[in-house]
């Protein structure tokens, strides 16, 4: 596609795709408290690239994101996996998860706990899931 | 808190993720995959110990006392299942490595492979009915992938109506277990069988149990086969091997499950249904076996027939015939396997399916010819080997409860079974070789579907060998099982005895 032909998609992408990921983590980060999560926040990604090959093309999301999306999802499923079975060894339970209290630097008193390293395994899967399905259909051969 | 439970699909699910980053790293895909295979035996026969010691052992995920939490319950049904299932799952994986070929293997068929495998042990292991359906849907899922990969026009022909009828029968089982937890308001299995007896089976809960019964035997070829032989018939023989050894009993053991522990309070209604459905699958899997006179359809309607026996069993509702289904599901899981890899091995060797274009391999390959009669023996149920002991105790649980035209149509089809497989052993093993043109002709003309890939002649020994060693592991199994009777019914009939019982497994779970 020659470039200028859709300056007005492309300009808007361009701003509202770091929207649509802002509030991807934002959904990623509330997920504990109100609605949100892993689930949602991955799907909103997966929107954000899929605004942005729909503007540009599939070849610029590969640019901007050079990264074998079967693998992002792979890397999720561990995480996930290793969260759950972290904690057998300290002698707990199956998906036993842990949490504290912790004092941060800018943002005071937060609540940490592993179920959300959990939910970026969720994220990264159902990022790349996603994204491998978009990929993969959209390529003509 | 037991981490032990968690582990036959806290590992294979390890490796099909680690495997996902190494694609075309064949040489590691296998040796983790053996590796991984040998260490779930190994766990699954500590499990079988510890339950064998210490009675019914649960896990409760994340440390919720159920029935709030997911609980993993091994008693001894479970455990012997995750053994048997790792033992063919070991097998299966040997026989991929000479059978699959390089294409499939670049294509994740590993990484597939093990999450079928922790579907089938999530299957077995979990005490929680939703997590039971997420444990299918992982096998299932897999088993798509399974019975696509490759992309032959046969998988494709196969496929879209074996995703139908399985994406249908999961909704149902979605429908099924919505209406439970709308009637009863729970999930855990203990909790489910305790309150379901409180409230008197009967009028509605009938009605959800048949609409189980109805899921689970669309998952398991009872009587719903419909789709079972073609859909079998597809894929390459190490995935048929992995198919008609664990999948079918997985939804076998799901069916049992259920209705020993959730639904046992009305056998007169439910366990009419499910004698009725025996004895169709029984007969029809029979007919179906005898008539056809190529390989794959004969040996997916003797898959049928297993299905038919373990389903009579259960409806005996007998301490005899509990014991037997466990005898007899721990033997069909094996010889199943077995039976497949052996299917496979015959095929390649004559370069056909068809049996009328076969003959005389006795010659060639003696040792495939006498595994393939042992096999058979073993399937109808000779006594020295596996398949006996768990047939006469389902058949004299269907006399003790006066099941007599039932028992009589279960021996008929272990005739069957007989038959059919004999001739096979007949008909390939014995008499004169075809004509070399015709088999040729064949193989140019593309009739015949079920060709293995071609490939180099230099490395054909090897791979031999390694279907044929993942062919006597099973065998060795196979023959002592039935040797070992004995020494097994003693923990068939802990098994058994869970079974008729459920308060046993309520009192492990719920610890009152």
């Amino acid at each position: 596609m020659p470039k200028g032909s859709d300056i007005f998609l492309q300009n808007v992408s361009k701003v509202v795709v770091f929207i649509i990921l802002a509030f991807a983590l934002y959904l990623f980060f509330t997920g504990h408290g109100s609605p949100g999560g892993g689930f949602i926040a991955g799907l909103m990604s997966a929107g954000a690239l899929l605004l942005l090959a729909l503007a540009y093309d599939i070849e610029t999301v590969r640019k901007v994101l050079p990264v074998d999306f079967k693998l992002v999802t792979a890397s999720g499923l561990l995480i996930a996996l290793l969260t759950g079975a972290g904690a057998l060894f300290f002698g707990k339970p199956f998906l036993k998860h842990a949490f504290g209290h912790f004092e941060l630097p800018l943002l005071g008193e937060t609540e940490l706990h592993t179920a959300l390293i959990f939910d970026l395994g969720v994220y990264l899967a159902v990022v790349g899931v996603t994204m491998t399905i978009l990929l993969t259909i959209g390529e003509d051969r | 808190m037991n981490n032990l439970l968690v582990l036959p699909v806290l590992l294979p699910m390890a490796i099909a993720v680690f495997l996902m980053f190494f694609r075309k790293n064949i040489r590691l895909q296998r040796v983790l995959g053996v590796i991984g295979g040998i260490a779930n035996v190994v766990i699954a026969g500590v499990i079988v110990h510890r339950v064998r010691t210490g009675g019914i052992q649960t896990l409760e995920l994340g440390g919720w006392a159920p029935p709030y939490g997911i609980v993993f319950v091994a008693d001894m049904f479970a455990a012997l299942l995750v053994l048997a299932a790792s033992v063919t799952g070991l097998a299966v994986l040997i026989y991929s490595f000479a059978s699959i070929g390089r294409e499939r293997e670049e294509h994740y068929y590993y990484t597939s492979f093990h999450f079928l495998l922790v579907g089938v042990y999530g299957s077995f292991l979990t005490g929680d009915i939703f997590n039971l359906f997420v444990f299918f849907e992982v096998m299932l899922i897999s088993s798509y992938a399974l019975i696509t990969l490759g992309g032959s026009k046969k998988q494709m022909r196969e496929a879209p109506k074996y995703l139908l009828v399985n994406i249908l029968s999961s909704t149902l089982f979605v429908a099924a277990v919505a209406y439970l937890y709308a009637a009863v308001g729970t999930l855990n299995m203990a909790h489910l069988s305790q309150r379901i007896a409180e409230a008197g089976q009967g009028g509605v809960l009938n009605v959800i149990a048949v609409l189980f019964l109805i899921v689970f035997s669309l998952k398991a070829g009872l009587f719903l086969f419909f789709w079972l032989p073609s859909a079998y018939g597809a894929p390459p023989f190490a995935v048929r091997a992995l198919f008609g050894g664990l999948l079918t009993k997985v939804g076998l053991y799901a069916i049992v499950r259920t209705f020993t522990l959730i639904f046992p309070n009305d056998p007169s209604f439910t366990h009419a249904w499910i004698a009725g459905m025996a004895a169709a699958t029984m007969i029809l899997g029979g007919i179906g076996a005898a008539a056809y006179r190529d390989i794959p359809r004969i040996l997916n309607y003797n898959v049928l027939i297993g299905v038919g026996f373990v389903a009579f069993g259960l409806a005996t509702g007998t301490r005899d015939g509990m014991d037997g289904v466990v005898f007899y599901m721990l033997h069909d899981i094996l010889s199943k396997g077995l039976m497949f890899v052996l299917g496979g091995m015959l095929i390649a060797a004559a370069g056909s399916d068809k049996l009328d274009r076969m003959g005389g391999l006795i010659r060639s390959r003696p040792g495939l010819g006498w595994m393939f009669f042992i096999l058979a023996l073993a399937l109808t149920g000779i006594p020295p080997l596996s398949g006996f002991a768990g047939k006469v105790l389902i058949v004299r649980g269907g006399l003790e409860d006066g099941m007599v035209t039932l028992s009589l149509v279960a021996l008929a089809s272990s005739l069957l079974t007989l038959y059919s497989l004999i001739k096979i052993f007949r008909e390939a093993f014995w008499g004169t070789e075809p004509e070399p043109e015709a088999a040729a002709e064949m193989l140019a003309s593309g009739e015949s579907d079920d060709r293995q890939p071609p490939r180099a002649e230099s490395g054909r020994g090897k791979q031999t060998t390694l279907a044929s060693a993942s062919a006597v592991l099973l065998l060795l199994f196979v023959i002592g099982i039935g040797l070992a009777a004995n020494g097994v019914h003693g923990f068939a009939a802990q098994a058994g005895a869970t079974l008729d019982n459920p308060g046993l497994y309520i009192e492990a779970v719920l610890k009152e």
